[in-house]
């Protein structure tokens, strides 16, 4: 039942003939696995909504390709694509209880009456949705009518499952449960799904991989902790990660194999011989300006680096947000433990060479981690 | 829960009552005339109490008005025939037509839609008199003045455009994710048009029909001009009593009682579509 899917430089173009054409979606291409469940994660307007759409069959592809199989859909009616969606805003029936909007999706299947109230009941019990089965959308609660949208598209059986947002709207402990329960479901069935969300938790937590979406162009495609290890460039960098990646415009300069970062003329981060590999140096040798990046849980706050000044701290129950002025600006480290300084205080900065993210003035990945500081091969850096 | 006090009630209770009398007191007087006598009806002061009589109906159902100067023949029960047969053709043509072009304009934005659209609402601008005459010369020379079909199609103007107008608008209430639901479990696009959008429009759809009739019920111009006697409606036919002996008021009042009776029976019956749709709740996603 489940399959591969492919989308081929995909291109939702509005106005084509217009001379000022909008690029919802541009040449986007993915292959996804059979069983295998993609995220598309990104801001609104970014084009994943688009793309999801172009899948189902409500948008045009301008131009490209979508393949679920070796079956070529992109210009399929809806209905013949073989694919089950949840919508965003619910779409419930208004007339229809949520049981039978739910056994409404099977209709074409034409199941017995038994056998269509048995996996009715399947999945409203997955989703917790017995008490509500015989009321009507409009008299329960906006999660309750997600779960019976997302019922809906569960139900049934089809080679690929669109997954709009689809735990947008539920009560935060209710979707950590039916987040680990909708995962089971797929995977216990060998389901192929595509998610689509703005929220990376929800990415990170169900997806085997990610595609970062931004301006209708794929940033990167990846899963969980790659993105994270290896961001392909400055936007994916910033954009994972929570709090976001501490970023400074620096001017690198290399002498007698000692590399030195510095901004406005004060050093921020100083590497000694011998710690930076030479390839990275080659790297970013001779050039006017690189961006770093630092995660806040990769900043180390001791005796030794950069002078900082304490600005606010804040203990949020199992770690410390600790938001310091040094001389790139403003650094956020975030600590483990508890971390006693008062705002005021003086302390120093340091990330060690193995966590830095070296991006050029461009923003394209030059440099992660491991690589500045080991001696592994170029080839390995992500363009 | 809103709490209103008593002071506040009792003024609601008044206010609503003094509409209802002001609305409804021409009516119940032509009720209370249509059983009078023309001599009952036009004595000064008037009554309330008087004998009433079945003579007006009577007449207006057999046809046959006794005057002073003789006995008039009425063709009153063939004009209401003809006012239910052509308010329910044009009604009906006007939602097979109307009802697909509502969704159209509601959901697909092509080329000139909006203008379409509102050429469309326009032909409710232009006053009637403007189209008759041209039209009564075309009628008469392709053989469609003095036809069912002829004034089924003029009636369009009055209809059409204001059953495309509020069906419209519910259209556009309803989320296209909706129908998208049903087209992607297996079901084709006309499919989810009859079976999920015109249903959940049903509300404006009932509520577009009953007043495209009332206006071509009470239609007046185009049939007076593009219709003879055994095709006009009541609205063109109630002028037959005025007579030469005399306006027949008696008559006129028992014609309105009968004539309103087909647009209430079609309100009453519309009603519960209309309640229907209010309390289904939001259609929007």
């Amino acid at each position: 039942m489940t399959a591969s899917v492919v989308l081929d430089s995909v291109n939702k173009i509005y106005g084509a003939r217009n001379p000022r054409p909008i690029y919802a979606v541009r040449d986007f291409s993915i292959e996804i696995a059979p069983g295998e469940i993609v995220a598309l994660l990104g801001s609104s307007g970014c084009g994943k909504t688009s793309t999801l759409r172009m899948i189902a069959g409500f948008e045009e592809v301008t131009k490209g390709e979508i393949r679920i199989g070796d079956r070529r859909i992109d210009a399929l009616a809806p209905a013949q694509r073989r694919v089950a969606m949840a919508f965003e805003g619910y779409s419930l029936y208004p007339p229809l209880t949520l049981r039978e909007n739910i056994a409404f999706a099977l209709k074409a299947e034409k199941l017995d009456n038994a056998e269509t109230a048995r996996r009715v009941e399947e999945i409203a019990r997955l989703l917790e949705l017995g008490p509500y089965l015989d009321r009507y959308p409009s008299t329960v609660s906006a999660g309750q009518q997600q779960r019976a949208s997302l019922g809906r598209a569960l139900v049934r059986k089809a080679e690929l499952y669109l997954l709009d947002e689809p735990m947008g709207q539920l009560e935060p402990q209710l979707r950590a449960v039916l987040r680990g329960r909708l995962k089971r479901y797929l995977r216990e069935h060998g389901l192929t799904a595509i998610l689509v969300t703005h929220d990376q938790t929800e990415a990170n937590a169900l997806a085997d991989r990610i595609a970062v979406m931004e301006g209708g162009v794929l940033q990167q495609f990846a899963s969980p902790a790659e993105l994270k290890r290896a961001p392909a460039n400055l936007f994916v960098g910033t954009f994972i990660g929570e709090p976001p990646m501490n970023v400074y415009r620096v001017k690198p300069t290399v002498a007698d194999g000692r590399l030195s970062l510095s901004a406005a003329g004060a050093e921020l981060f100083g590497y000694a011989p011998g710690t930076v590999s030479d390839a990275v140096l080659d790297r970013v040798r001779g050039r006017e300006e690189v961006i770093v990046g630092v995660r806040p849980a990769d900043v180390r706050v001791g005796a030794s680096g950069a002078p900082a000044e304490v600005v606010s701290n804040q203990w949020i129950g199992d770690q410390t947000h600790l938001e310091s002025t040094f001389p790139g600006g403003v650094i956020v480290a975030t600590i483990q433990d508890r971390f006693r300084a008062k705002a005021g205080e003086r302390i120093h900065v340091d990330v060690p060479a193995d966590r830095l993210h070296v991006f050029s003035s461009e923003g394209s990945a030059l440099s992660h981690g491991r690589e500045l500081a080991a001696p592994r091969p170029a080839e390995r850096v992500a363009a | 829960m809103h709490h209103t006090s008593t002071g506040e009630r009792i003024l609601r209770g008044v206010l609503i009552s003094l509409a209802l009398i002001f609305f409804l007191f021409p009516i119940f007087w032509i009720l209370l005339m249509s059983f009078q006598t023309n001599a009952q009806i036009l004595r000064i002061p008037p009554s309330i109490v008087f004998t009433p009589t079945l003579d007006n109906y009577v007449s207006l159902i057999t046809g046959e008005l006794k005057t002073a100067s003789g006995v008039l023949k009425l063709a009153f029960m063939q004009n209401l025939l003809n006012s239910l047969i052509l308010s329910v053709a044009s009604v009906a043509l006007s939602l097979v037509l109307a009802v697909p072009a509502a969704y159209a304009f509601a959901r697909y934005k092509f080329r000139f839609s909006e203008d379409i659209a509102f050429t469309l609402l326009s032909f409710k601008f232009a006053p009637p008199l403007l189209v008759l005459l041209p039209l009564t010369i075309y009628f008469q020379q392709i053989g469609l003045a003095n036809t069912y079909v002829g004034l089924i199609w003029v009636y369009q103007l009055i209809t059409l455009p204001l059953i495309l107008w509020i069906v419209r608008g519910y259209f556009e209430d309803i989320s296209p994710d909706i129908e998208h639901a049903y087209r992607i479990a297996g079901h084709s696009w006309l499919r989810s048009f009859l079976k999920i959008s015109v249903p959940l429009a049903m509300p404006g759809i009932a509520a577009a029909a009953l007043l495209s009739f009332i206006f071509a019920w009470n239609n007046f111009v185009f049939a007076l001009v593009l219709a003879s006697a055994d095709k006009q409606p009541v609205t063109v036919g109630a002028l037959a009593f005025v007579t030469a002996s005399g306006i027949q008021y008696g008559q006129i009042a028992a014609a309105v009682v009968i004539s309103i009776a087909p647009t209430l029976a079609l309100a009453l019956f519309a009603q519960r579509y209309l309640v229907e749709g209010l309390s289904l709740g939001a259609v929007k996603g």
